[in-house]
């Protein structure tokens, strides 16, 4: 199984002009526990898919909203020249295929 | 946000419950550099003063303050005028009477480098220590205030507070934290309310939102009959454009969610109790500054030919040494002239973060933005590197072939000026009071 077949919503969006923060959100604990612990998602693997610096990137369990947030600097500061996405909006998409090991 | 709309009948739900405060933020650097670098807001005149005027009904009727804050998309001076001459307009038409206070926080390049000088600018990640040089180069710089600021103009009586940048939870905060609510509970409200309708399950239109403080919790509770709050959906809000929704930093300390409670207040609304304040060792307050980039001309190339598609990157890379060559032709300074290069179907939407930079499909869209010194240099620019990649040879084809179609004419699209964040750093001022300008008027 993939991480997109096991949430409810994965977003990204801007956390402030320099940074880009990404929402995985589940509908129940047992799914979110689940990706968890299969390792998938850990700041070393996070900043391998976006290849960004491991020692920038942050991942935090929210058990309230049922959610996984991984945050790292973006490239260059929202709406610089050559910027590719003003709001960070769609940066999240490699994350749905992303295998989950555990899951069928 | 100010401008964004909201449902008139939600907001007079507001006011039957009957609301102690309304307030509102009028911005972010979602927008990018642009409304704090030219004055120029986000959201239209119209649509911002149709719903300035329905807030502003509101708080007279009930007799509260009405909050708005990051006036005018990004809450420099220019952008705080233009909100401001959005009230005088209204209070004018409809003959209303109010205490206007007006706070700016924009900061000039002079008392920033005397801050820096005194050591009192700290960089905040992944940015660098701040520089003279660096301060020269903005051409407005913004503070981000707290609650202070709002609390001494609605001590001073104001009941019309227009606010420079300021953090959004500070709006909503600023009034409980005076009445005494505990501080961890007044921020994590003012967090949570700081998107309006944004923390409901599913959210058709922007609205707005009530929070009911008590004691010992709070309720949050959607104003639109058809919006319902899940202890998911309301958490979920907190997590929301934070880089770590546990820790929220504010001026004067740290909101703390982690212990907080979320349970679900049927039929509609969340209670949330646990939600603590860890004051700072010392107030800061994040600075905003934005610098110009140049000048910026662009222009768009569909590519269907299946061949061209086929060799896709060798073929942008021949075109780009063909156009760096040609730059030589229109400015005696080619080195000045930046080129990027986005080439939809492969990493258009994300760039240097796209783990796949692959082409896949049956047709990509190159866009071209150059970027110098001058309008002119880069328009000339754009102008060559069309021709280029317009009849950019591929293996397949002999003879002049035309590899791009575009979608408007003239091809060559002046931007202007364009600019760039270039600051993200926090400023210890002397008080929370230091780093804004207060002026009362009587409308």
């Amino acid at each position: 199984m993939v991480l997109g077949d096991l949430t409810t919503l994965i977003r990204s969006k801007n956390a402030g002009a320099f940074w880009l923060t990404i929402d995985i959100m589940f509908d129940d604990a047992q799914k979110l526990d689940q990706v968890v612990e299969s390792g998938a998602i850990t700041t070393e693997s996070m900043s391998r898919l976006f290849r960004v610096d491991p020692s920038d990137c942050k991942v935090i369990v929210s058990q309230p909203a049922l959610a996984i947030k991984v945050s790292f600097p973006r490239p260059v500061p929202s709406g610089s020249w050559s910027d590719t996405d003003m709001v960070g909006g769609q940066q999240y998409a490699p994350l749905l295929t992303l295998p989950i090991e555990g899951s069928k | 946000m100010l401008g964004s709309g909201f449902s008139a009948s939600s907001l007079e739900r507001g006011v039957e419950m009957g609301a102690d405060v309304i307030a509102c933020d009028g911005g972010s650097t979602d927008g990018g550099p642009h409304a704090l670098a030219t004055g120029q807001p986000r959201f239209p005149r119209k649509a911002v003063k149709r719903d300035t005027a329905l807030l502003l009904a509101a708080a007279t009727r009930l007799g509260v303050p009405l909050i708005i804050g990051s006036a005018g998309s990004a809450g420099g001076d220019v952008n705080v005028d233009w909100q401001v001459s959005i009230i005088r307009e209204i209070a004018a038409e409809q003959g209303l009477h109010c205490r206007l206070a007006v706070i700016k926080s924009e900061q000039t390049r002079a008392e920033t480098k005397e801050s820096l000088r005194r050591g009192r600018i700290h960089p905040l990640p992944p940015s660098s220590p701040l520089t003279e040089e660096l301060v020269d180069e903005c051409s407005h710089i913004v503070a981000m205030m707290g609650a202070e600021p709002i609390q001494e103009a609605l001590q001073a009586g104001a009941n019309v507070i227009v606010a420079g940048r300021s953090t959004d939870s500070a709006l909503y905060a600023a009034l409980p934290l005076l009445r005494g609510f505990p501080p961890g509970l007044a921020w994590h409200a003012g967090k949570i309310l700081d998107c309006g309708a944004a923390c409901v399950v599913s959210r058709s239109a922007p609205d707005s939102m009530m929070a009911v403080l008590r004691e010992d919790s709070f309720d949050v509770v959607p104003l639109h009959e058809d919006y319902v709050c899940t202890p998911q959906s309301v958490a979920a809000q907190v997590l929301y454009e934070n880089s770590d929704p546990h820790f929220i930093r504010e001026p004067s300390g740290t909101v703390v969610t982690e212990e907080s409670e979320y349970s679900p207040l049927p039929p509609r609304s969340v209670r949330i109790r646990g939600s603590s304040f860890l004051p700072a060792s010392a107030y800061s307050v994040k600075l905003e500054g934005v610098r110009s980039a140049g000048w910026s001309s662009i222009f768009m190339g569909g590519v269907r030919d299946p061949y061209i598609l086929g060799e896709l990157d060798a073929w942008i890379k021949r075109f780009e040494e063909h156009a760096r060559h040609r730059f030589a032709d229109v400015t005696s300074d080619p080195d000045s002239i930046r080129m990027h290069v986005g080439v939809y179907g492969r990493d258009g939407v994300m760039g240097g973060l796209e783990p796949t930079p692959r082409f896949e499909g049956h047709e990509a869209l190159v866009v071209c933005d150059l970027l110098s010194p001058s309008q002119e240099t880069s328009h000339a620019a754009a102008a060559v590197a069309f021709h280029a990649l317009l009849h950019n040879p591929t293996p397949k084809w002999s003879g002049s072939i035309s590899g791009i179609a575009s979608p408007v004419v003239p091809a060559v699209i002046d931007r202007g000026e364009v600019y760039e964040f270039c600051l993200n750093h926090i400023l210890l001022p002397d008080s929370p009071l230091s780093p804004v300008r207060m002026q009362y008027t009587d409308l």
